[in-house]
């Protein structure tokens, strides 16, 4: 089923009657997400979307059996949304919502170690299994249906190396954005372990930035558990030191978090770094022989 | 959001931090008043500037009547202060700190910021004050003593005690130590701070310890929960242009290249120029018009790169997904009408309706716009024309 989500999976939104909800949720109706119901408190029992809107996410899930939520909340109220999703039962929560406080997000990684809950983001741009499900506000018709696991840190620059995948030939199985921010959810090495045990997907792409040391981590956890080949791009080559580059997590911090020093690290766990973002399906090309093309 | 020293200061000492007196001042009048409301013999003035390392540039003076006070205030008013945190063209000095002087025995440092791998706050501390937290970490790491709170618990008293010893304080010093480092991880959380430094933290005389320096910097996403801190704002220590993009929600950092860049996305953004370095040129800025990119938004970005007059070339790299390039591409055509573009303009539309968009550009007979297929051809495309001109 590729990873995480296909087309069975039940979906509800939460923020669902907001304008980026409601054009959202719109965008992955008409991809074939199954959408079963939103949740904007105050809002309950009317429809939207043609689909049934909810007080809370504890209502939406037992009128729905609701396994995943898709957050578009604003950033004051967000992480309040992610652990009532986790409190309800949602096994996966896709949280959107950019400029979430870091304090909060503190708080809400401490909240979901004793739920049985994953996190996607914040400040991503969510989850897409091709032809199956899209969940999140990506462009669909970019990710062409694939054996190419792809797990980015960015937005449009995950829809750049899509593209590049696609123009080369291959096509994606499902694409994950973990977000831009300090701290999130879902990391490389998760994904790069459900990619690993994943019989639709033969190979990876990640999409590093500067900041942080999630790409250091994954480099180690590549050298000693993946056997798939990995191809890695990472931004920022040019930030300067301790400027915000855009993303709240792209920062280089003293002498830490550069892209030089995750570059290295990847390299020498034997993943093929592309030299620029235009190179990413070049290299993909490059160990083509080991691959199956679409 | 960074701020002053003095306003830094003004925050802690709500919480119950220890700081000397002080007053801040603007003209040389106002300094020599304020020194004569402190209850001293002995004055430091500060200049007041968003940057380290002020003493070294000539920053800080201490003064030890009111004719030096007056002085150093001259002096340091409308100064140029270089530091090696301000970049060689250093910040103008608009305010000044008269603080109380004191008689340092002993310098310690004393910081805490976000733990980004354990997802939790950290105390950093050191009895090596007054110097360099990063250059500290590299030569001497074992001299840093590392306390990671747990969020849900707070700062406990028996770890502040404990990191009290470490650091070779007294009994009489443990005490207040602890409630020093109380009252900063209080004030750390509360205000969602990133960081708070205290660089000195200095034991005078008396037996007392005393935040002799102090810098905040804050979470911008929380400022809406923390008026007061978000009033504290000094706009003209920020960079005009990048303010001015930020009414536009365009995200500018200017950078000392000449190849202008304009981007949807920040990930994008930081990887276009990349492959500008990579290609032998060098990027003028980082822009990100947001995922949201109209043609309002490409416009007034366009303006904001161009009034940079050390750019040669401005490459546009858009990937519409659910920005349609159409509509970027008549964004761009209206700038080209209602604002002077006097460099070439690489444009790169890919994705939702690029065709749409070529044809849109090509029709448009503007003689700037030089249209690129893709990322690659677009960048290789820049450097070459800033390379020639």
């Amino acid at each position: 089923m590729s990873i995480l989500v296909n087309r069975d999976t039940k979906v509800i939104v939460q923020g669902f009657t907001g304008k980026e909800g409601s054009f959202h949720a719109q965008q992955c109706i008409e991809y074939g997400t199954n959408i079963l119901g939103g949740v904007t408190p105050g809002k309950g029992g009317a429809l939207h979307l043609n689909k049934p809107v909810f007080n809370s996410v504890e209502e939406a899930v037992k009128a729905t059996g609701a396994e995943l939520s898709l957050i578009f909340v604003p950033p004051a109220f967000a992480a309040n949304s992610i652990m009532e999703a986790a409190d309800a039962g949602i096994r996966l929560v896709v949280c959107i919502t950019e400029g979430i406080p870091v304090k909060d997000m503190i708080m809400v990684k401490q909240f979901l170690k004793n739920k049985q809950c994953s996190l996607i983001g914040p400040n991503c741009p969510g989850i897409i299994t091709a032809d199956e499900a899209k969940i999140g506000i990506m462009p669909g018709f970019v990710f062409k249906k694939g054996r190419i696991g792809l797990i980015s840190k960015s937005g449009t620059l995950t829809y750049e190396a899509a593209n590049q995948i696609v123009n080369a030939g291959f096509g994606i199985s499902t694409a994950i954005g973990i977000g831009g921010d300090s701290i999130i959810g879902y990391s490389f090495i998760d994904l790069l372990e459900l990619f690993e045990k994943d019989e639709q997907t033969d190979a990876m792409v990640m999409i590093g930035e500067i900041g942080g040391d999630l790409e250091i981590k994954a480099a180690e956890y590549i050298n000693n558990n993946i056997k798939k080949p990995v191809v890695a791009f990472i931004a920022g080559q040019t930030a300067p030191k301790g400027k915000r580059m855009g993303h709240a997590g792209a920062i280089i911090a003293g002498s830490k978090g550069t892209a030089k020093e995750k570059i290295d690290a990847l390299k020498k766990a034997g993943v093929r770094v592309a030299d620029s973002a235009a190179e990413i399906g070049l290299s993909l090309n490059e160990i083509k022989h080991i691959l199956k093309k679409k | 959001m960074n701020i002053h020293e003095y306003q830094a200061k003004q925050i802690l000492k709500e919480y119950g931090v220890p700081v000397l007196d002080g007053y801040v001042a603007s003209t040389t009048q106002e300094a020599v008043e304020a020194a004569k409301k402190l209850k001293s013999s002995v004055f430091v003035v500060k200049a007041q500037i968003h940057a380290g390392g002020r003493g070294k540039g000539g920053g800080v003076k201490i003064a030890k009547n009111f004719d030096e006070v007056y002085k150093y205030a001259k002096e340091i008013l409308g100064m140029n202060l270089v530091t090696h945190q301000t970049g060689t063209k250093g910040k103008h000095v608009n305010l000044i700190y008269i603080e109380s002087g004191a008689k340092i025995i002993k310098e310690f440092y004393f910081g805490i910021t976000l733990d980004r791998i354990l997802e939790k706050p950290v105390i950093m501390a050191s009895a090596e004050g007054g110097v360099e937290i990063e250059k500290l970490a590299e030569e001497t790491p074992e001299k840093i003593f590392k306390l990671v709170i747990d969020p849900l618990f707070g700062l406990q008293e028996f770890q502040a005690r404990n990191l009290a010893y470490k650091l070779g304080f007294n009994n009489n010093q443990v005490k207040q130590f602890v409630k020093f480092a109380l009252a900063v991880y209080e004030a750390y959380m509360q205000k969602d701070a990133n960081l708070v430094e205290i660089n000195p933290l200095a034991l005078i005389e008396d037996d007392k310890l005393i935040a002799l320096d102090a810098k905040m910097s804050f979470d911008d996403n929380a400022l809406y929960r923390n008026l007061d801190v978000a009033k504290m704002r000094d706009l003209s220590e920020e960079d005009s242009a990048k303010i001015e993009a930020a009414k536009y929600s365009l995200n500018y950092i200017k950078l000392s290249g000449n190849v202008g860049c304009m981007v949807n996305g920040a990930g994008l953004a930081m990887a276009t120029m990349d492959i500008i370095k990579h290609k032998g040129g060098e990027p003028a800025n980082f822009l990100d018009v947001g995922g949201g990119a109209s043609p309002e938004t490409v416009a007034k970005g366009m303006q904001i790169i161009l009034e940079d007059k050390n750019v040669k070339a401005l490459f546009i790299n858009i990937f519409g997904g659910i920005v349609r390039c159409d509509r970027i591409a008549n964004g761009i055509i209206e700038a080209t009408q209602n604002i002077n573009i006097d460099v070439p303009v690489i444009v790169r539309l890919d994705g939702t309706n690029a065709e749409e968009a070529a044809e849109l550009l090509k029709k448009s007979g503007i003689k700037q716009l030089i249209s690129a297929q893709d990322l690659n051809e677009g960048a290789e495309k820049a450097v070459e024309i800033v390379k020639k001109s």
